[in-house]
């Protein structure tokens, strides 16, 4: 496979060969604070993606306006050429792009297998009418739940599927939510913060699930703190700091780039700042 | 033994099918979606006004049953408008005051011509309708140990009919929660975002639900109008905590939790009435202090309760609880 990245520049908001999503001028404040001011973003289609950044960069709020769930003051964005300024977070995830969250929202009280069929699509029972006559939607519901225990399965979560959603462990938990999003056969998946309380022996299959997704033509777009995971999978890394993208490219160049290590250890974390030394 | 008889009569009373049916309607927002909707007082007014007025003004009874729906349809999308967008908490504050709000008005010297103000409307202004359509004599009729009147008020016709509806939206509630669109409103108890994030319009589902259960409990209210009267004051505050009393009683979220609790509420409390009246002496306890006295005890049955079985007598500990 040729690498699509080769003739991508390495600079803050280059633009890509097969962007799925673009981003121009999106500005976010609350009251006199800026968290994000991103001049142009582009992802990539079919590759995995890392957003990172230290703590209060913006990445978070970024990610939910990407999603819908939160809106900025101005800015374009669009996804597979459709514009979604002001568009809900139901009919963004309904176009192909799920999102999962930093602080896993697994449905606690609904079993396993109830949170991955409520992922399903184009199930007409869930309209309150067609509710009402189990002859219209059991079909359906068979094919979900057929889908449902494949998912299960390869997420290593089928012997659970009749548990309750709130007695798995934390890192379960992250896998119920990825395998859940993948109910609805999304393009795009973008992930909060997946490995977040996973304890180790976890991480190293999340790893390979989001792996998979990428080999199976999915787009991903990830938020993590853990330099790890972003140099083993990332194909490409965005690094944002104060609201603003300030370097782009392949892990290891992006990693030595003056002004990314400046914004994580701070700019003069190598000066003396004692009076007698100035 | 007339303390037994009186309470196993109250088991199955149409007042006890009312709160039973409005409980299911309270099920719907709370066991469901987990909407806190502490007026649901006022849907059954509202239910009960609708029918009555309209009744009085001629109406055939299921124009006046669907006059009923449509007010308090009216009412959920009103209140669900404005506050289904914001936290829980908000809804909660919206409905308690609404609520309130419908029994000033309906209990105001303003609409006296029309809701008869705070005596409200009597009985035998409303009920003749319903009672036209009983099958059954119009004489009082003893079946085992228990005397009423075929037709009239609370009578043995209203009791069929009461529990036959209350089956009939047991079913309802049966059918929709194991549905896909229960399981819809199932996640948004849980966590609203989630489902956002997995393609569904929550805002449309918890208004589907508002309305629907208050519906449910208009009709509860239309139950409990044909038995009583129609009394803006008897639909006040108390009696939404009791439905919540007895929804979580039984146990939220499940099918027969609204029933039994209801059944449960009712018997002990006319039992409580009952012991209470015949071994403490009116000395200690006067006859007036005797209702106050025994929903005292249900206070404290119901902080028992919480502290001994969160569930409710037929919950599920891992689904619905109160401690968590």
């Amino acid at each position: 496979m040729t690498n699509p990245f080769a003739d991508v520049p390495h600079e803050p908001g280059a633009p890509k060969p097969d962007p799925i999503v673009i981003a121009d001028h999106v500005h976010r404040h609350f009251g006199g604070l800026t968290a994000v001011d991103v001049k142009h973003f582009e992802v990539q289609r079919n590759q995995i993606t890392a957003l990172i950044g230290p703590n209060g960069a913006g990445k978070s709020t970024f990610f939910n306006l990407l999603t819908g769930f939160d809106k900025p003051q101005t800015g374009e964005w669009q996804f597979n050429g459709h514009s979604l300024v002001g568009t809900s977070p139901a009919k963004i995830a309904r176009a192909g792009k799920v999102r999962t969250f930093q602080l896993t929202k697994a449905l606690n009280r609904m079993t396993v297998m109830e949170n991955m069929r409520l992922g399903a699509t184009a199930q007409n029972g869930e309209n309150f009418f067609v509710a009402l006559i189990p002859g219209l939607w059991k079909q359906r519901e068979k094919e979900i739940t057929a889908k449902a225990e494949a998912l299960l399965k390869r997420f290593k979560l089928y012997e659970k599927k009749d548990d309750y959603a709130g007695e798995l462990s934390g890192g379960q938990r992250k896998l119920l939510e990825m395998a859940r999003a993948l109910m609805s056969d999304p393009e795009m998946i973008m992930l909060d913060e997946p490995m977040a309380g996973v304890n180790p022996a976890l991480t190293e299959s999340l790893l390979e699930h989001v792996v998979e997704l990428r080999d199976e033509g999915k787009t991903v777009l990830f938020v993590e703190h853990d330099m790890h995971m972003v140099r083993r999978i990332a194909d490409w890394v965005v690094v944002m700091a104060e609201g603003s993208i300030i370097a782009e490219g392949p892990a290891d160049t992006v990693m030595k780039n003056k002004a990314v290590q400046d914004a994580y250890l701070g700019a003069h974390h190598d000066t003396d700042l004692s009076e007698d030394a100035s | 033994m007339d303390i037994l008889l009186n309470s196993l009569a109250s088991v199955f009373a149409p007042a006890t099918a009312a709160f039973a049916l409005a409980a299911i309607g309270l099920n719907f927002h709370f066991g469901l979606t987990g909407l806190l909707n502490m007026g649901h007082a006022g849907f059954m007014l509202l239910g009960m006004y609708g029918y009555a007025i309209s009744t009085q003004n001629g109406a055939p009874i299921y124009v006046a049953v669907l006059v009923a729906i449509a007010a308090a349809a009216a009412f959920g999308l009103l209140l669900g408008w404005p506050t289904l967008k914001l936290r829980g908490d908000y809804l909660a504050i919206a409905t308690i005051s609404a609520a309130e709000l419908i029994r000033y008005l309906g209990r105001s010297n303003s609409l006296q011509a029309l809701t008869g103000g705070s005596t409200g409307i009597r009985g035998n202004d409303f009920k003749f309708t319903f009672e036209e359509l009983s099958p059954l004599p119009s004489e009082n009729i003893t079946i085992l140990f228990w005397t009423n009147h075929g037709s009239l008020s609370s009578s043995w016709w209203l009791h069929i009919v009461a529990w036959v509806t209350v089956g009939l939206f047991a079913l309802l509630f049966w059918l929709l929660a194991r549905s896909p669109w229960g399981r819809v409103l199932k996640g948004i108890r849980e966590d609203e975002d989630a489902v956002r994030s997995l393609g569904k319009n929550v805002y449309s589902y918890k208004m589907q639900a508002l309305v629907l259960g208050g519906v449910i409990g208009a009709l509860g209210g239309v139950l409990w109008a044909l038995g009583n009267s129609v009394q803006p004051d008897s639909m006040g505050r108390p009696t939404t905590f009791w439905l919540w009393t007895l929804l979580l009683l039984g146990g939220a979220a499940t099918v027969f939790g609204p029933i039994l609790g209801s059944m449960v509420f009712w018997a002990s409390l006319v039992a409580i009435k009952g012991l209470a009246s015949a071994f403490i002496p009116t000395s200690v306890l006067s006859p007036v202090e005797l209702e106050p006295f025994s929903l005292v005890l249900v206070g404290i049955t119901l902080m028992c309760l919480v502290v001994f079985r969160p569930q409710g007598i037929l919950g599920n500990k891992r689904e619905l609880a109160f401690n968590d």
